[in-house]
Order: structure tokens, then sequence, then C-alpha cells
């Protein structure tokens, strides 16, 4: 808790005193009331009772309706709530209500299940009121002009209304503090406890712990509010893993069952860079964005022709590998649900183009959290471009059933000498290869490397393998 | 101690991005409005119809001289479909075709049925004190509007607050919300929407649901430019907003387009962003279940489908099984996934693994696809599976 200055320390004290003192009241009900001096309270849990039990009952909605259906609680038995919060909402006949409380206190009592008819009139929430018979009738929840004249706790100058729960008003009250300079946040400029408090705050120069001045009972509070949201900064938080991420974990403890090796390389793609930059025009022309990655997948495709085993699969027990003819080569992309690995399907077959426009409609569907089965399962062969996010060396995973994977780090500007000896600049892309050692060597995996790094270093190269 | 108080109700802090013309009619005399949205987005327009209930309507109540303050809120989307604050859009609406056809679903705050929403349909939002809500006084705006424009049209409010045409065709429907001292009543008038577009994603696709969310009830409807192609939409929006007028107008009128942002309508973001967002959209849906069976078919042997086949394994091709499916699905997430498979076709293990993976995660096809693909992934490939992943996912 925030420390309390010396000055302030008064403040507290005159608060907690305050219980101490009869207060003239309007008595509303005739039930009794419990004394507040009782000590005994402090230390006794949510049984004992506070303040006298209102009965709320569902007022009349209007046009003669006698019954609706709640549709939904925003309070639960035990729940503080504040005049004007909202209790319930109840639906008839195409209308929904929203009713709100007439009173400051803790639920004590829902009448009515969630579906369940409720009848105008009778029932519907039991309040325990905190600041007791203090509480007036707030203007019922149909407002006829004969009823708002009625006698409320608004303050009214020249027609002008300053908004606040009775329990605001005292606290201000104790406080010398005037309404009227108070900057209300809450709705409908209403003044509530929150502002008071910041009013305080810069009077005093201190920052006040919030959860001492509320209620006169303040110990006892503590023991009837809303269990505490997870604070993350100063306590552990478990959870069990669930659904995605537990589909992860068995997908990554079977991936890692796989012996890796890991190759790396840097590849200059500053012909690349200019390739593309002539090309984006064109293509965009046609209505597809042109990045870096259909030139990759394209290249890594041109290789697995060479050395198709690094577009095999293995089976569980490794013993038999399967060749696969289609080279459908996925790329990790990071979405709201997580690491998704949707894969261009035939890339063998595919222009650079095609390519590129099947990455766009990837990229839509990913981004829309739209990716179906059929986009995100068969592939054979990965590229993980974490290069868009940061990092330039990396330590992929495999995919299983799939025996290689690629990840590009980002494209940096460095300089480097050129075949005259020149210093030039250049555009250096890392490139981070891992495969399944049981079935690939080194060698294989070296020469796929130069070979793809070959494309992209001379793209014209491409052409001449194009199909 | 009375405490004085001189803070004076003006254009507050949350007013202050307002155009001009409405500041002065908010701290002015009381006296008819009409706002005309220019945004053609679902979302935006709902959002503003937010922001006007939490901080237009409700500014003075009771007024200086006693009149209530009331206006009028005049909007039109693009293709959308909006479901009430009750309903179950799986229930209610093809989300498989809304989805291939880029048409949002958005949940509004009042209740009733599920609507379609397009330029071709003018929507009209009467704001008014909680004691004036009188939903067929604000229907017979529209209907003396439309006779005003073609004497002698039929049309008529019933008593569950449409509008037919011709006694037969539904031109309008109603829905509103009550709160502790405003009120709004929101209708939907069809002038030229798509009818086609209308019909075929008003259609649900997700058989086998059990709910208590309120259902819809279909009717014929029917475009009012279709019964007389020389009325216009501009004609339309022209009358109602005279005849509102004419019929709440107290004191000057103003009538005003508005664009709904964040600098005009400070808060409408924070609105915007909960009505966008999947858990108001389909999370608010009450909890329901789904009891239906799955036809579960071994896939044909394509030779450039060769994902997860090998070519050690026989496919027959018309061999099949069934598969029955119990959802149980609270706030849109599924709590419950019961899958009986038959064992012959595939172990009981795996398919009780793979409901368990399901359990927990939003209803949704993109997430339970991303489940199933890691699921896939983790062990050897079967076609089985993955047919019974694919029907799974195109439940939703």
């Amino acid at each position: 808790m925030a420390a309390v200055t010396r000055c302030s320390s008064q403040l507290v004290r005159r608060l907690l005193s305050h219980q101490y003192k009869r207060r003239c009241f309007r008595v509303q009900q005739p039930r009794a009331f419990l004394s507040k001096l009782c000590n005994a309270r402090l230390f006794h849990t949510t049984s004992v009772r506070l303040g006298p039990i209102m009965q709320f009952k569902l007022s009349d909605i209007g046009e003669g309706i006698m019954e609706v259906v709640v549709k939904e609680w925003y309070v639960e038995e035990g729940a503080k709530v504040a005049q004007f919060d909202s209790i319930c909402e109840v639906q008839s006949d195409k209308a929904s209500v929203t009713i709100t409380s007439r009173y400051d206190g803790v639920i004590r009592k829902l009448y009515y299940a969630v579906d369940e008819t409720a009848l105008v009139g009778m029932p519907l929430v039991d309040i325990e009121t905190d600041t007791g018979p203090e509480v007036v009738q707030e203007e019922d929840v149909v407002e006829t002009p004969a009823m708002s004249r009625e006698e409320h706790t608004h303050q009214e100058i020249k027609g002008h209304k300053t908004q606040a729960t009775p329990a605001v008003r005292r606290l201000a009250l104790e406080n010398n503090i005037k309404l009227s300079e108070v900057v209300g946040t809450g709705k409908d400029g209403r003044i509530l406890k929150e502002d008071i408090l910041n009013f305080l705050a810069k009077q005093t120069g201190a920052i006040l712990p919030p959860s001492q001045f509320l209620e006169t009972q303040t110990i006892q509070k503590e023991t009837q509010q809303d269990a505490p949201k997870p604070d993350l900064i100063s306590k552990d938080l478990t959870e069990p893993l669930k659904g995605f991420h537990r589909a992860m974990v068995k997908t990554m403890s079977a991936a890692l069952m796989i012996p890796h090796f890991g190759l790396c390389d840097e590849v200059d793609i500053s012909r690349l860079v200019q390739l593309r930059a002539d090309l984006k025009g064109l293509s965009e022309e046609r209505g597809v964005k042109l990045s870096y990655m259909p030139f990759f997948i394209k290249a890594a495709s041109l290789g697995l022709l060479h050395f198709p085993v690094l577009n095999a699969s293995v089976d569980e027990a490794c013993q038999n590998i399967t060749y696969k003819a289609a080279h459908n080569i996925g790329l990790a992309m990071d979405t709201r649900q997580g690491l998704l690995v949707p894969n261009v399907k035939n890339v063998q077959l595919l222009s650079i183009f095609d390519i590129a426009k099947d990455l766009n409609r990837l990229q839509t569907l990913g981004s829309s959290g739209q990716l179906g089965t059929s986009d995100l399962t068969g592939g054979t062969f990965t590229l993980s471009n974490i290069g868009s996010i940061g990092g330039t060396y990396a330590k992929p995973v495999i995919l299983p059933p799939q025996v290689a994977i690629g990840a590009l780090g980002k494209i940096q500007i460095l300089p480097r000498f050129d075949s005259n000896g020149q210093l030039v600049k250049a555009h250096i892309l890392n490139i981070s290869w891992s495969a399944d050692h049981r079935v690939i060597d080194g060698a294989t995996m070296c020469r796929f490397s130069n070979l793809w790094q070959q494309y992209l270093e001379n793209p014209a190269s491409m052409v001449l393998d194009l199909k | 101690m009375v405490l004085r108080s001189a803070r004076v109700l003006q254009a507050g802090p949350s007013l202050g991005g307002l155009p001009a013309a409405l500041q002065r009619w908010v701290s002015g005399p009381p006296g008819g409005l009409v706002l005309r949205s220019l945004s053609r987005d679902v979302f935006q327009n709902l959002a503003l119809e937010d922001w006007i209930w939490d901080h237009l309507v409700d500014r003075d109540p009771g007024g200086a001289a006693g009149t209530p303050r009331s206006l009028l809120l005049l909007w039109s989307n693009s293709s959308s479909v909006v479901v009430g604050r009750h309903q179950n859009p799986w229930q209610e609406c093809d989300l498989r075709l809304a989805r291939l056809r880029g048409v949002p679903v958005a949940r509004r705050r009042s209740g009733g049925g599920t609507v379609f929403h397009d330029p071709g349909n003018i929507n009209l939002t009467f704001f008014t004190s909680r004691g004036d809500h009188d939903r067929q006084r604000n229907l017979r705006v529209v209907t003396a509007a439309l006779r005003t424009l073609r004497p002698g049209m039929d049309v008529r409010a019933t008593d569950r607050y449409d509008i037919l045409l011709d006694g037969r065709y539904k031109i309008s429907g109603t829905a509103s919300r009550l709160g502790r001292r405003v009120a709004y009543h929101h209708c939907t008038l069809l002038c030229s929407a798509d009818r086609g577009l209308l019909s075929s994603l008003l259609r649900p696709t997700c058989h086998g649901i059990h709910s208590n969310a309120t259902p819809s009830i279909p009717s014929p409807v029917s475009n009012l430019l279709d019964h007389d192609p020389s009325l216009t939409s501009d004609s339309i929006l022209q009358q109602l907003v005279e005849q509102y007028l004419a019929e709440f107008g107290v004191g000057p009128s103003l009538v005003l387009d508005v664009q709904p942002s964040e600098s005009s309508f400070q808060g409408l973001d924070r609105s915007l962003e909960t009505l966008r967002s999947w858990d108001w959209t389909h999370g608010k849906t009450p909890p329901f279940t789904v009891d239906t069976t799955l036809d579960l078919r071994d896939t044909t042997l394509d030779p450039l489908d060769q994902g997860e086949t090998s070519p050690s394994t026989l496919v027959l091709r018309d061999q099949g099984s069934s598969a029955t499916v119990r959802l149980e699905v609270k706030a849109g997430r599924l709590q419950r996934c019961d899958l009986r498979v038959p064992p012959q076709w595939l172990p009981g293990a795996s398919c009780r693994e793979l409901a368990a993976l399901l359990v927990g995660s939003r209803f949704c096809p993109s997430e339970m696809a991303a489940i199933a693909a890691a699921f896939l992934r983790s062990g050897p490939p079967d076609p089985r599976l993955r047919n019974l992943c694919d029907n799974i996912v195109a439940l939703m």
C-alpha cells in the first residue's frame, strides 16, 4: 500500500472517526438500523448484516409489459454495486432494457436465473445497503414528470445539477471539498469517488490509498470485494496450456526428436533488390504486392529440383523415406493465434508472379484469421521470414514430417568488397538452415544452399532454369 | 449543509470535439435535431448510436423548460449482417458465405432479430427520454412520410412494430433499448436492398444447434423501390426528416451531417473497439450446444496432393463412416467436445486427444484450423484424421 504522509493521516483519523458520529438523515424504511459502532463486526465474515436489505423490485417497463426475460446478469451475489451501476439486461418483445441499481450496496440475492421470466412489480434483487436509510429513492426507472420532482439528493441551483452518490457527497463533506470544484469523470459528468481522491491528492500532495477512505467499515469491505485480478508483476500466475499452445507443445516435442544440424551463410542480394524495384510497379499494376519472398521461395524450389532429398518426408520410425513430388513450400507467419505455417502448393509449377499472388492471398487470410486446414497442412519444405521482425542468424526447428527448414534474417546494408577489390554497399541477407541429420548430410545441405544463393545473387540465372 | 454547486452543465470535455452547430444545440434551448451519419461502416454507426445514447440525449433531463430532448439519427451501412443482442450468429446466418463475401457480422445492443443492411436500407434511430418512448408514434413518422410521398400507399405498422407494405411484405423491423433515463427505438426501411444477398446470407448453415438465444422470425420482405420504381432513397430521406421535425420538433431545428470519428466524438474509439471485437460479435452468444453427425470419407488419391498419403496406403474411394459430435459452447468458446468415431475408422485415443485440444478455444474456423494443423503435425500423417479435422472446422 502507498505510504500515507503525516498530514494526510489526520484525514484518515477524521474519516475513520466518522463512523462514531450520528448523522441526521431521513429514515425512509421502517426497518431497524443496526448500530455502526459494533466493533465485533470488524472481525466477522460476510454473514453479518451491515445495513438494511432493500428489495429492489422490477419497476414498470412501460407499454403495458408485465413480464420480461432476464438475459444477462452484470452482477453476482456478494458483488458490490454503486447507485446507477447496471445490474442486468432484460428483454421484452424486441426491447432490450438495462436495469440499473437504485442503491449503493452489496448484492445479496438474485431472484432469477438467465432466461427465466421476471415479473414486473416483483423483487428482482436484494441489495444490502451500506449507507443505511440515508439513501433516498432515486428517480424511478420510468421517468414521468410527477416523479422527477420527488426529493432526491441532487443539489439544484437554478436548474443545474451536480450528480454524485450520497457516499461521494459525504466524502466531499468530510474533507470540506466543494463539489463544484471537482471535475466529474463519470457518466454524464457525475463525480465519482476517484475524482474526490484525485482532488485531495492534488491538495495535500500525497498519494492516498483509495481503499482506506471509501466506506466506513473498511476491513469488512475487503472480505466482500470481488476476487482480485491476478497481479502479474508481483505474483506468479499458473494456468493450464490450452488449445493451440497445447498442440504446439506436442508438435515441438516431436520436432526435437529429430537430430538437427545447422548451416548458416550470407547472401548478397543487391541485384535482387534492384530487380524487385524494377518489377514492383508492374506487379502492382496487376494488383499484386511483390515482396522478396516469392523470389526466395522460387529459388528454393529450383534448388529442390536438384536435391529432392530436402523435399522428402520420413515416417515416425525413420524406416521409410518418401520423396515428395510437389514442392509445397510453407511460410512461417506470426498471427494472432500464434505461429501458423500456411504453404504455397506446387511451387515447382508456379511463376514468381503466381507465387506472389498466392502469398498475398495467404497473408490476407492470415491477418483476418481465416486460414483453412488445406492451407495449413501438406507442406513439404518451410521458410521462416523471421528477419521481417528482426534477427540475423537463427536456429530454426524443423516441422515434422519435413526434413529441412530455412530461416531468413533481416536484410542489412553492409560494406563488402566487390570482385575488383572496391568497397561497396551490399544488401546482405543471412540464411540459417536446419536439416534432419538422419537422412541429410552436411554436404547436401551446403550444396543446396550454394545453389539457392547463386540464384539469388544472380537473379538472371533463374531465367535459365525457369520452367 | 447545502453544498453550493456552481458547475454549469455545458459542453464538457467529452463534447468538446463536436461540430460547433451541435455544441450550440446541446447548450441551447431544446429543439428538434436530425443527425445523418456519413459513415457506411456498420461498426462506426453502431458506436455512434452508443455515443449519442451515453453523451447527448440526457444532457439536461427535464431541461429548463421541462421538455425532453429528442433526436433522430439516420444511417446506412455497406453490406452487413446485424444480429440482435441475445442472438446466436451461427443459428441466424451463413457465416461462411459472409466471410467469403467480406460481409461483416455485427451485434447491436438492442434486442430483436437478425437483419441484413446495405446501402439500399435506411436505418432510423429515435432517441427520446424514457417517459417519451413511444414506438408507434415513431413508426407513424415513417408511414406518414411515405404516404406524403405517395398518397394511397398501403403502409401500416403492426402490433409487433413491423411496417408492412400492401399488408404482406415487411419493409421495416424494429428493436429498442431502454435505460434508466433514455431510450431509443431503431428501425430499418428497405428501399433498394440486395434481396438476393439478403436471402442467401440469412440462411443458417450450422445445423443441430440447441440454444435459448432469441430466434429470428423470417418474413417475406420487399423493397419500396420494387413497389414503386419512381421513388428514390434521397426523396424518402428528405421526407423522413421533414416528417420527424413536424412531429417532434419544438423550437429551432437542426439537420446535420456528421462523420463518426474519435476527434469529433471523444470516446467513440473505445466503443468501436468493443463492437468490432470477436468477443462481442460472437462471444456474447448465450450458451448453446451443437449435436450433429459428420460424414467421414476417405479422400481419393490425387497424384499432386501427396501431402499426407504415402504410396503404400491403399485407398478405397467409397469407404466412409459417420461420427457423432457434441459441442458445448459458452461465451463463444468450446467448453466441451465429445467426438464419437467408430474405433475401426480412427483410434479413439487420437479423437480424444483432438477433442481435448479443441476445448477452450474459440468456436471459429481459423482457430480450430490452427489447432488442427498443429495437432496433425505432431503425429504421423493420417488422411482420415485430416478429414475429421476438416469436417469439424466446416461446422463453423
